[in-house]
C-alpha cells in the first residue's frame, strides 16, 4: 500500500512537469504552430528561474519566501516567454521552417541552460553544486487543505496550478470567442482572415503564452522535483519530449493532458516498484509512455474521428498572397 | 431606372497585379432591391472587382460612393460594417467547427460565448428567408449546397444587406440552383441588393433583373436584362459573334470498346463508393456521366485507369478489329494506359491530379513520355515540342514553356492538362471536369477537342457538372446517384430536368434503361 502511495506521488510529481508542457503546446498548436522547441523552452524557463532566486538568496541575508516565489516565477514566464517570441519571429513573421526551427531552439535552450547552470554550480563553490533553499521550500510548500491527505500531503503549489491552467484552458478554447478565434486560425488561417480575424497577431500571441506556460514545466522541475539545484544530465530534455508526446495522447485536449500526464508518470516510475528488475528490463519499462503514445496514435487514426485529429493546418505557414 | 438611386456607386476602378490590369476604369452601379447579374469569361475581371468591394483587394484607383459618401474599404471587416457581404466560390468554413461557429466567427461581442443565443438568431434568419440548416451541425458533416447556405447566412447574420456570390450555382444540382434561386429572390423582394457573378447566360435570363458586363477588365456596359437575349449579352461579353451551339456530329461505325460490369468499389473505411455498376461505351461515341459530385464518378474513371482496386466485378477491353476481350483489372495503371486508356481528371483544385505545380510546361509534358526514350537520359526534345504545339493550338496564354505550370491560370492550366492526355493518341480517353471553371471560348475549344477525338473513333468517357453541357455535347448519359447506376439515357432524348431528377433519386421517373 505504502508504495503504491509513493508511486502515485512520484507520478504526480512527474505528470506537472509535462503537464505544463503540454497545456502550453496545446495553446501553440491550436494556432497551427507546431513548436518543437518544449524542451528548449523548459530549459529555458527553468534556468532562468534559477537563476533569479540564486542572484536574489545570495544578495540578501534573509530571503523572503513570497519574494523568492515571485522574482523565480517571473523570470520564468519572462524568458520563456521571449523564447516564444524567437520561434514566433522565424516561423510567423520569416515564414521559417516550423520542425527545423522548434528543434534548433531545443538545442539552443538546453545549451544555454546548462552553460548558465553550470556558471552558477562553479559560482557557489563548496561541493560545485548551487542550491536556493528558501526558494525550492517556497514552492514546495503543501496547501493548508491538502496537509492532512497522505498522498496530497507534500506536493508543492505548482501541481494544483497546473490542474486549474489545464481545465481554464479547455474552458477558454471551448467557451470564449477569443479560443474559437484561435482555433479556427489553427485550422484554416485564410478563412478566419476573411472573418476579420488578425491572424499574425493570434498566432504570436497563443505561441508566446504557450511557451510561457511551457516554461513553468521548467521551473517547476527545477525548483519542486530536483529540490533547487541544478544538474547538467539532460533530464528536462526527456521530459520535454514526452510533454510533445502527452499533446498527441491527449489528442489537444487539455484536461485529458490531466489524466495522461500522471499516467505517464506511473508508467515512467513503474520500473522503481517492481522488485527484481536489472538494469536492462528497467529501461524497457522506461518505454512503456512512448509505447502507450504510439498505441493511442494507431487507435485514434483508426478511429478517423474529426475532432481527435490535430489542427488541420498544423506546421504550415500562412501567407495572405499565395494562391 | 431612373427612380432608384444606386446604393453603391464604383467610379474608375482599376487594378492590376503585376503587369496584368485586371480592372481598367470600370464604372458599376448597384441599386437596391434589384438582382444585377455580373457578366463576363474569365479573367474578365468580376470577381477581383467584387474582391475591391468585399474588402479583399484595394484598388489602385478610382473610387467607390456609398449614398453620397466616398468608402474606403480595406478589409473584409470594413465591408461587413458597410452591410457588404461576398459569398466566395471556394466556401471559406472552417471543416471541424459547427455552423454557428462558423457564422460567428471573427465577430466582435462579448468575450464569453453565448451559442443558444446565436443558434436562435440563426433560426429566425432561417425561417426569414426559407433556408434549412441545423446552427449545430458540423460543417464536414454538410453537403455542399448546406455549405453554401451557411456562407449565405454568415453574411446575413452580419447584417449585410448587400450581397455578392461568386459562381454560386457551379456546384449545385438544378433542383438545388431553383431552390438557391428561390431564396435570392426573397432578399430581392426584402429590399437587399443581390449581385451574382456567372458565366451562364440562362441563369442570368431566369435570375437576374439588370446585367452589367465585362470584357478584359474593362466595363462594356449595363442593361435591363428584359431588353436584351443571349445573343446580344455573348456579343459583348466577347466582343465578337460567337455561335452558341455545341456541335454533335453523329456517331459513327460504332462498336464496343470498353464494357464494366457489376463493378462494385469500397473506399478505406468500407463505404462502397460504386456499387454494381454496369455500362459500356462504344468507340466513336461519347458517354456522358452525370452525378452530384463524389458519387463514385472518380472512383469509377481510376478503377477503369487502374489507380483503384476494385471489390467485385469486371472491366473489358475489347479490340475493335478482333473483337478479343481483354480483363482491365489487375493490370498495372501503365499497362492500361499503353493499350490507349487516357484519363484527365481536374480535380476541385485543378492542380490536384496530372500536373505538378513547379514544373514547367515541357516537364509537365514529360510525366507522359518519359518512359519512352531508350537511353539512361530523358528525351526532352519531343515533350518540348509537344508543349510548344499544345500552347499554340489550344493558345494557352503563358509567358514560355518554360514557365512554371503554378504561375498559369486555371483555364490555362487546364488546357494543357486536357491538351496533354488527348496527344496521347488515346483509344478511351476519359476526362472529368474539363471545362470546370473555363469561360465560354476556352470551354468551346476542349468541346472541339473532345468532338474531334470522337470523330476519329475514339471512346470517351465524359465527366461534367454543367447539365446543359452533357445534355448538348453526349450522345449517352450515365446518371450515378449514391454510387449506383440511376439510369442511362438518350442525349438527344433527354433534358437537364429528367437528368437532375436521377441525380438525387435513383432511376428518376422515366429512365430509359439500356445496356
Amino acid at each position: 500500500m505504502a508504495g503504491i502511495l509513493s508511486l502515485v506521488q512520484a507520478a504526480i510529481v512527474f505528470g506537472t512537469v509535462i503537464l505544463f508542457g503540454a497545456i502550453g503546446e496545446i495553446l501553440t498548436e491550436k494556432s497551427g504552430s507546431l513548436n518543437l522547441g518544449v524542451p528548449g523552452i523548459m530549459y529555458i524557463g527553468g534556468i532562468a528561474g534559477l537563476a533569479g532566486a540564486y542572484l536574489y538568496e545570495s544578495s540578501v541575508s534573509a530571503p523572503e519566501p513570497l519574494l523568492c516565489f515571485l522574482i523565480a516565477l517571473f523570470c520564468t514566464l519572462i524568458a520563456s516567454c521571449l523564447a516564444g517570441l524567437l520561434y514566433s519571429f522565424l516561423t510567423i513573421s520569416l515564414r521559417a521552417n516550423q520542425n527545423v526551427t522548434g528543434l534548433t531552439l531545443t538545442i539552443f535552450g538546453s545549451g544555454i541552460a546548462n552553460l548558465f547552470g553550470g556558471a552558477m554550480n562553479k559560482m557557489a563553490g563548496g561541493v560545485g553544486q548551487i542550491s536556493v533553499s528558501t526558494t525550492s521550500a517556497a514552492y514546495r510548500t503543501t496547501l493548508p487543505f491538502f496537509r492532512g491527505i497522505s498522498v496530497l500531503s507534500s506536493l508543492g503549489v505548482l501541481v494544483y496550478v497546473a490542474v486549474i491552467l489545464a481545465i481554464v484552458m479547455t474552458w477558454f478554447l471551448n467557451r470564449t470567442r477569443a479560443g474559437l478565434n484561435l482555433r479556427a486560425v489553427g485550422e484554416n488561417p485564410a478563412t478566419a482572415d476573411a472573418a476579420g480575424i488578425k491572424v499574425t497577431k493570434l498566432k504570436y500571441i497563443a505561441t508566446c503564452t504557450g511557451a510561457a506556460i511551457t516554461g513553468l514545466g521548467g521551473l517547476y522541475y527545477v525548483l519542486d522535483y530536483i529540490k533547487g539545484t541544478w544538474a547538467n544530465d539532460g533530464g528536462i530534455e526527456k521530459l520535454g519530449w514526452l510533454a510533445v508526446a502527452l499533446v498527441i495522447f491527449a489528442r489537444w485536449k487539455p484536461v485529458h493532458a490531466i489524466w495522461g500526464s500522471y499516467l505517464f508518470g506511473v508508467l515512467f516510475w513503474l520500473y522503481f516498484y517492481i522488485p527484481g528488475l536489472d538494469r536492462s528490463s528497467q529501461e524497457l519499462f522506461k518505454m512503456l509512455p512512448y509505447i502507450v503514445t504510439i498505441a493511442v496514435l494507431v487507435i485514434s487514426s483508426m478511429r478517423r474521428s474529426r475532432e481527435n485529429r490535430p489542427p488541420a493546418h498544423l506546421g504550415l505557414p500562412y501567407f495572405r498572397e499565395e494562391r | 431606372m431612373e427612380e432608384k438611386t444606386a446604393v453603391i456607386k464604383m467610379r474608375n476602378i482599376t487594378k492590376s497585379f503585376g503587369s496584368v490590369l485586371a480592372n481598367d476604369k470600370v464604372w458599376l452601379d448597384i441599386y437596391k432591391g434589384e438582382i444585377l447579374a455580373l457578366l463576363g469569361e474569365n479573367g474578365s475581371g468580376k470577381t477581383t472587382l467584387m474582391n475591391m468591394l468585399s474588402g479583399i483587394y484595394y484598388p489602385d484607383a478610382g473610387q467607390i460612393f456609398m449614398g453620397e459618401n466616398e468608402v474606403s474599404i480595406r478589409s473584409p471587416k470594413d465591408a461587413y460594417d458597410l452591410g457588404i457581404g461576398m459569398i466566395h466560390q471556394h466556401f471559406k468554413l472552417v471543416d471541424v467547427l459547427t455552423a454557428a461557429e462558423n457564422i460567428i466567427l471573427g465577430m466582435s461581442g462579448k468575450g464569453l460565448l453565448d451559442m443558444s443565443a446565436v443558434n436562435e438568431k440563426i433560426r429566425s434568419i432561417c425561417s426569414l428567408y426559407g433556408f434549412d440548416v441545423d446552427p449545430e451541425q458540423k460543417i464536414y458533416d454538410m453537403s455542399v449546397s448546406q455549405k453554401q447556405t451557411v456562407e449565405i447566412i454568415k453574411v446575413l447574420y452580419r447584417g449585410a444587406d448587400i450581397l455578392i456570390l461568386d459562381e454560386p450555382t457551379a456546384v449545385l444540382t438544378p433542383q438545388e440552383t431553383d431552390k438557391l434561386f428561390a431564396i435570392l429572390r426573397n432578399m430581392r423582394d426584402d429590399g437587399k441588393a443581390v449581385i451574382i457573378i456567372t458565366h451562364k447566360l440562362h441563369e442570368v435570363e431566369e435570375l437576374s433583373d439588370r446585367v452589367a458586363i465585362l470584357q478584359r477588365g474593362r466595363f462594356v456596359g449595363d442593361t435591363l436584362t428584359k431588353d436584351t437575349n443571349a445573343a446580344e449579352m455573348t456579343n459583348m461579353m466577347v466582343g465578337h459573334p460567337v455561335v452558341l451551339n455545341i456541335e454533335r456530329p453523329e456517331p459513327e461505325n460504332v462498336k464496343e470498346r470498353l464494357r464494366v460490369e457489376n463493378l462494385t468499389i469500397r473506399d478505406i473505411d468500407g463505404v462502397k463508393k460504386l456499387d454494381d455498376v454496369s455500362f459500356s461505351v462504344g468507340s466513336g461515341e461519347i458517354l456522358g456521366i452525370a452525378g452530384i459530385s463524389g458519387c463514385g464518378q472518380k472512383e469509377l474513371l481510376e478503377a477503369i485507369a487502374g489507380l483503384q482496386p476494385a471489390e467485385s466485378g469486371s472491366i473489358f477491353y475489347i479490340d475493335t478489329k478482333t473483337g478479343e476481350k481483354e480483363p482491365l483489372i489487375g493490370k498495372k495503371p501503365r499497362e492500361i494506359s499503353a493499350m490507349g486508356v487516357a484519363l484527365s481528371f481536374v480535380p476541385e483544385d485543378r492542380l490536384g491530379m496530372g500536373l505538378v505545380a513547379n514544373m514547367d510546361l515541357t516537364d509537365n509534358m514529360m510525366l507522359r513520355s518519359f518512359r519512352r526514350g531508350k537511353s539512361v537520359f530523358a528525351d526532352r526534345k519531343s515533350p518540348r515540342e509537344l508543349a510548344r504545339r499544345v500552347v499554340t493550338e489550344l493558345s494557352v496564354n503563358t509567358p514560355s514553356v518554360d514557365t512554371p505550370v503554378r504561375k498559369l491560370s486555371g483555364g490555362n492550366v487546364q488546357k494543357i492538362l486536357v491538351g496533354r492526355e488527348i496527344s496521347s493518341a488515346p483509344t478511351v480517353l476519359m476526362t472529368a471536369y474539363a471545362v470546370r471553371g473555363l469561360d465560354i471560348n476556352s470551354s468551346y475549344t476542349i468541346y472541339d477537342l473532345i468532338n474531334q477525338q470522337k470523330q476519329k473513333g475514339v471512346a470517351v468517357i465524359f465527366v461534367g457538372e454543367d447539365l446543359d453541357v452533357l445534355v448538348e455535347l453526349c450522345d449517352r448519359i450515365l446518371i450515378l446517384c449514391g454510387g449506383k447506376v440511376s439510369g442511362i439515357v438518350d442525349g438527344r432524348k433527354t433534358d437537364k430536368r429528367e437528368i437532375g431528377r436521377m441525380m438525387t433519386s435513383l432511376g428518376g421517373e422515366s429512365s430509359e434503361q439500356q445496356a
